[in-house]
């Protein structure tokens, strides 16, 4: 009898480790593919992700990463609700109005998981000679936004100086291009631009008779709206609740920002590696606009105080009350909108597997990008 | 097109003096737009880009370089690399407009192949004419830029990504085939139909011993509208599904960086319209072949006309020349 029990368990155990050995094998042989949606097309803005694919981060975690740029007339979360991505890139006020719209058409939400940029890139320029220096002097001039919810962050700090920006008597709000041309030209007095991109274009710009440069930074009055205290968060990772609650997609996820991690890290550290691999991928970019974006974008992520991707709930709070207030959610900002565990995770298990890697950046740099003329 | 008519005179239309004279008005036209663009630019930048009319002043600051570049720094743009080492702009855009031809292509295929089935179903029943015939006007006005972003991610989700954009331009390319097709189909002349019908011939031997041949001029002319309409699906369908390698992510990429070479985003724009216009005379070439039947059943035609237009395929009709049509008359 206890020789036949022996055996059936005996069997019982083979069969379970040969049963599941080829599970695990395979699990490692094969890649799981994952698709990331970006919110616009290949830029440097979106370096740390093909720094992780080019360097093979994402393969060292068993993952086959496709990145799918965006562009005009589609958001990202679109995408990702469609199941057309499972992770998308997209700024905090967008994502939550996206949220709050999903969930009310009972689907299941976007989660963010790992806000990798730390402050805004938006800033409102204007030309030194225009006296504009701060918010308050917009009183009475035509000022440049861009609609669709970027414009918040300027509106929040204009009501915060008695001006209020639906009332063409305190300030002339004009929806503002892609473009700095009306900027350039003298139609607007002030204008919208990200650091990492408009502004280095208005350098960049080449006049009559390829008379270079006409601006320099000296020549511009730049308003921080972080300074100002009105800034919302920008570039974020998300995922779709219903994805993640699937088993074993929450490790997917962990694996997939500990590589996106390294890939922000590398690009810190190889900027012009980073600005070559954006390069390859989008074949009619600037090689100087990109350098120069490369360095703006590093500084909206480092140095990252409690490590990269970890969200700093006070801003959370900032962005979403902001959103609330000028209406882009209906309803205070619900719990699930973002959670902070898996990219814990990521950065805890990425310090441990390599003790010397800077996951903070507190000590790091900033380089001085020369301007070129076009962004060549 | 002068091919719905039998007449050799019109037929002979694209040999020397007319077509003499048609080149000579497409010269003057070019030189004409040119020299406006230009001519305005130069009266810019003399009068301080603020035009003094006495009572009325106009204003000229669009004629600068930003708005208006020149004509010369837009064809030379197309010499120049947009990436520090990368090669010529006029490679990268024939590379990319080779791709957008693609799917034009392919959506022009799925359209017109959609349009004809479409019309020769209304052809044989009124009652489905009348039933469907109001959707196929009404899905031409529902605008593309609202639908191509639908388009894209439905297609995503069936899990055929690169079929998207062809499908969008598909829908701007079946319409006019439906419409003239129909009227092709139908057009027929009672006493043609009245033979046929009395040898007792069958309805598919009607539809193609009669209704197709007659409806092919019809269709060629709708080919016409639907090829360049195609290369602007194509183009359109781009923009949302974050597709960089075509015209459309070549679009996105030069005005998002317009400030820093207007000239790119203006040399990009020619070439999205010299392959759509490439693609209407590849279409109108073709019809001279495919419906040569109607004209070319003279023994003088055969040996003559048809080795010339044999010789310059490829080549519009418009720059072909030879003296056969003085023989002719």
């Amino acid at each position: 009898m206890k020789t036949i029990r022996r055996f059936v368990m005996l069997a019982l155990v083979a069969l379970l480790i040969l049963g599941v050995l080829p599970g695990a094998v395979a699990q490692d042989d094969e890649p799981v593919e994952v698709r990331l949606q970006l919110k616009w097309v290949t830029q440097a803005q979106f370096a740390g992700y093909y720094a992780a694919l080019q360097q093979g981060y994402y393969e060292e975690e068993g993952l086959d990463v496709t990145i799918i740029p965006g562009g005009p007339d589609i958001s990202p979360q679109q995408v990702v609700a469609a199941g057309g991505a499972e992770f998308g890139i997209d700024w905090m006020g967008s994502h939550l109005a996206a949220r709050e719209q999903i969930l009310q058409g009972d689907g299941n939400g976007p989660v963010n998981i790992a806000q990798i940029f730390q402050r805004s890139g938006m800033r409102e320029i204007a030309f030194a000679d225009s006296g504009i220096e701060t918010i308050e002097d917009l009183e009475g001039k035509n000022v440049g936004v861009w609609f669709l919810g970027n414009e918040l962050p300027l509106f929040a700090a204009l009501v915060a100086n008695d001006l209020d920006p639906e009332d063409p008597n305190d300030v002339n709000i004009i929806a503002q291009a892609f473009d700095m041309v009306a900027f350039i030209e003298g139609e607007l007095d002030a204008a919208a631009a990200m650091t990492y991109n408009e502004l280095a274009q208005v350098l960049e710009f080449v006049g009559e008779d390829d008379e270079f440069p006409i601006y320099t930074i000296e020549d511009l009055n730049i308003i921080d709206l972080n300074e100002v205290g009105t800034a919302m968060l920008e570039d974020m990772i998300y995922a779709n609740e219903e994805w993640l609650a699937e088993e074993g997609n929450e490790d997917i996820a962990v694996r997939f920002l500990r590589a996106s991690f390294r890939g922000w890290i590398y690009c810190r550290d190889n900027p012009d590696d980073c600005v070559n691999y954006v390069l390859e991928e989008g074949s009619a970019l600037g090689a100087g606009h990109q350098t120069w974006m490369m360095n703006e974008i590093n500084k909206l992520v480092w140095p990252s105080p409690n490590g990269i991707g970890i969200h700093d709930p006070e801003l959370v709070e900032r962005t979403a009350e902001i959103a609330l207030t000028y209406g882009v959610i209906e309803e205070e900002m619900d719990e699930g909108a973002w959670r902070g565990d898996l990219a814990q995770q990521a950065l805890d298990s990425l310090v441990e597997l390599y003790p010397d890697l800077d996951v903070t950046g507190e000590d790091w740099e900033p380089a001085e990008v020369e301007i070129t003329p076009g962004g060549e | 097109m002068a091919k719905t008519t039998a007449t050799p005179n019109r037929l002979l239309g694209w040999l020397p003096e007319e077509s003499r004279l048609t080149l000579l008005y497409f010269c003057l036209i070019i030189v004409i737009i040119v020299g406006g663009w230009e001519g305005l630019k130069w009266l810019g930048q003399e009068t301080n880009y603020s035009l003094n009319l006495g009572p009325v002043q106009i204003g000229l600051s669009k004629t600068r370089d930003l708005t208006m570049p020149h004509i010369r720094d837009i064809i030379g743009a197309l010499g120049e690399p947009a990436q520090r080492n990368g090669p010529p702009l006029i490679q990268q855009l024939t590379e990319a407009a080779l791709f957008t031809f693609r799917e034009a292509f392919l959506g022009f295929t799925i359209g017109t192949t959609l349009g004809l089935l479409l019309a020769i179903i209304f052809a044989h029943s009124r009652l489905l004419q009348r039933g469907l015939l109001p959707y196929v006007v009404a899905s031409q006005t529902i605008p593309i830029l609202a639908l191509a972003p639908m388009v894209i991610i439905w297609s995503d989700k069936l899990g055929a990504r690169a079929m998207g954009v062809p499908i969008i331009a598909a829908y701007l390319a079946f319409f006019p085939v439906v419409i003239y097709a129909l009227r092709g189909l139908s057009d027929v002349p009672d006493t043609a139909l009245e033979l046929m019908q009395s040898y007792a011939a069958s309805r598919w031997t009607i539809l193609w011993k009669l209704r197709m041949q007659n409806a092919v001029p019809y269709i060629f002319t709708a080919l016409k509208i639907t090829a360049p309409a195609s290369v602007v699906g194509a183009v359109i369908g781009e923009l949302p599904s974050g597709i960089q390698d075509g015209l459309g992510g070549q679009i996105i990429n030069f005005s998002q960086y317009y400030v820093s070479g207007p000239p790119r985003l203006w040399a990009t724009n020619l070439i999205t319209a010299l392959l759509g216009i490439g693609f209407f005379v590849a279409v109108a070439v073709a019809e001279r072949f495919v419906v040569r039947w109607k004209y070319a059943d003279t023994i003088f035609n055969r040996i003559f006309v048809d080795p010339v237009i044999n010789l310059f395929v490829g080549i519009p009709p418009l720059f072909t020349s030879r003296s056969t049509d003085k023989k002719k008359k």
